[in-house]
């Protein structure tokens, strides 16, 4: 095995996720992306990656996750944002290009890219 | 897909569809076999017999928002075009093993591609399955369990929490890095 990352190191990571979970609970972001075959296939993997990328950039503190087949392969990529009160917009095609002005709009402006939307859910 | 390591997420995806709460994914680089064998084993609800012989028929899925799917017969095209064969055993109750064999050095293997990306998918998709992972090469073997990092960060922190994402993803990039030839 080749000296790598430690878990030890991982204990430092573990405290600095601790202080400020509490305000990541608070200001709650999710995005999800599709990772059926369909958008594996279509590259949802990488787009997935382009989001990371971007949100580790920005600082921007989103959970991600992923979600199987919805059913919709044509649009694959699909990727969906969604912030406590507010709509969940569902963004389909989205090539990893488009992502940090996804980001930008979404997350940092608060405006949808409207162009991009193919559907919204009310909150709950 | 470009990539095995494309295969290797859906099929992983497959294996938390089943309802897994455990996998052991094993990449393993023979050269002095010429030969690349990968593994996922689940512990998933599994498949009788009859419907393992229906898996890489692509008109077949146990999926209900649409009629085909893809994923083993598509993965099994890329062995079958690569020297190597796609084999299934299940058990109902008990799990799935799917291991997928290559002629390492056949002109028509997909590249393995990006391992550490396709891990991360996985991990942040499945923030409670628990993943065993071992990438053999002559080079040397990367591994790792998801118990010992989720032992580390204990209840309160997620695999998923993004100060602990990113510590995730340079530690799965290294570790491919690791193993990789010529390098």
């Amino acid at each position: 095995m080749p000296k790598l990352k430690t878990l030890d190191d991982l204990k430092r990571v573990r405290e600095e996720a601790q202080k400020s979970l509490k305000v990541r609970l608070d200001t709650g972001t999710t995005i999800i992306v599709g990772m059926g075959t369909c958008g594996i296939a279509a590259g949802a993997r990488d787009t997935m990656h382009a989001i990371l990328e971007e949100l580790a950039k920005r600082q921007i503190d989103a959970h991600v996750t992923t979600v199987g087949c919805i059913g919709m392969c044509v649009k694959e990529p699909l990727v969906d944002i969604e912030q406590a009160g507010k709509p969940r917009v569902t963004y389909g095609n989205v090539k990893p290009d488009m992502v940090p002005r996804l980001i930008e709009e979404h997350l940092i402006k608060n405006q949808p890219v409207a162009e991009w939307v193919l559907g919204r859910v009310k909150a709950e | 897909m470009r990539e095995l390591a494309l295969h290797i997420l859906d099929i992983l995806q497959n294996a938390s569809e089943a309802g897994a709460s455990q996998v052991a994914l094993t990449i393993d680089e023979d050269q002095a076999a010429d030969r690349l064998t990968i593994t996922v084993r689940d512990n998933g609800r599994g498949m009788d017999e009859a419907t393992v012989a229906r898996a890489v028929n692509p008109f077949f899925t146990s999926r209900t928002t649409r009629h085909v799917g893809l994923g083993l017969p598509l993965l099994a095209a890329a062995t079958e075009r690569a020297g190597g064969q796609l084999t299934i055993q299940s058990a109902p109750g008990v799990g799935t093993t799917v291991t997928a064999t290559f002629q390492l050095r056949h002109p028509d293997r997909q590249p393995l591609g990006d391992m550490a990306a396709t891990l991360l998918a996985c991990l942040l998709g499945e923030k409670n399955l628990d993943l065993q992972y071992e990438h053999r090469t002559a080079r040397d073997t990367f591994a790792f369990h998801t118990a010992d990092i989720r032992a580390v960060l204990g209840d309160d922190v997620e695999l998923g929490d993004p100060v602990v994402r990113q510590w995730l993803s340079e530690f799965l990039a290294e570790g491919e890095e690791s193993v990789k030839r010529d390098s």
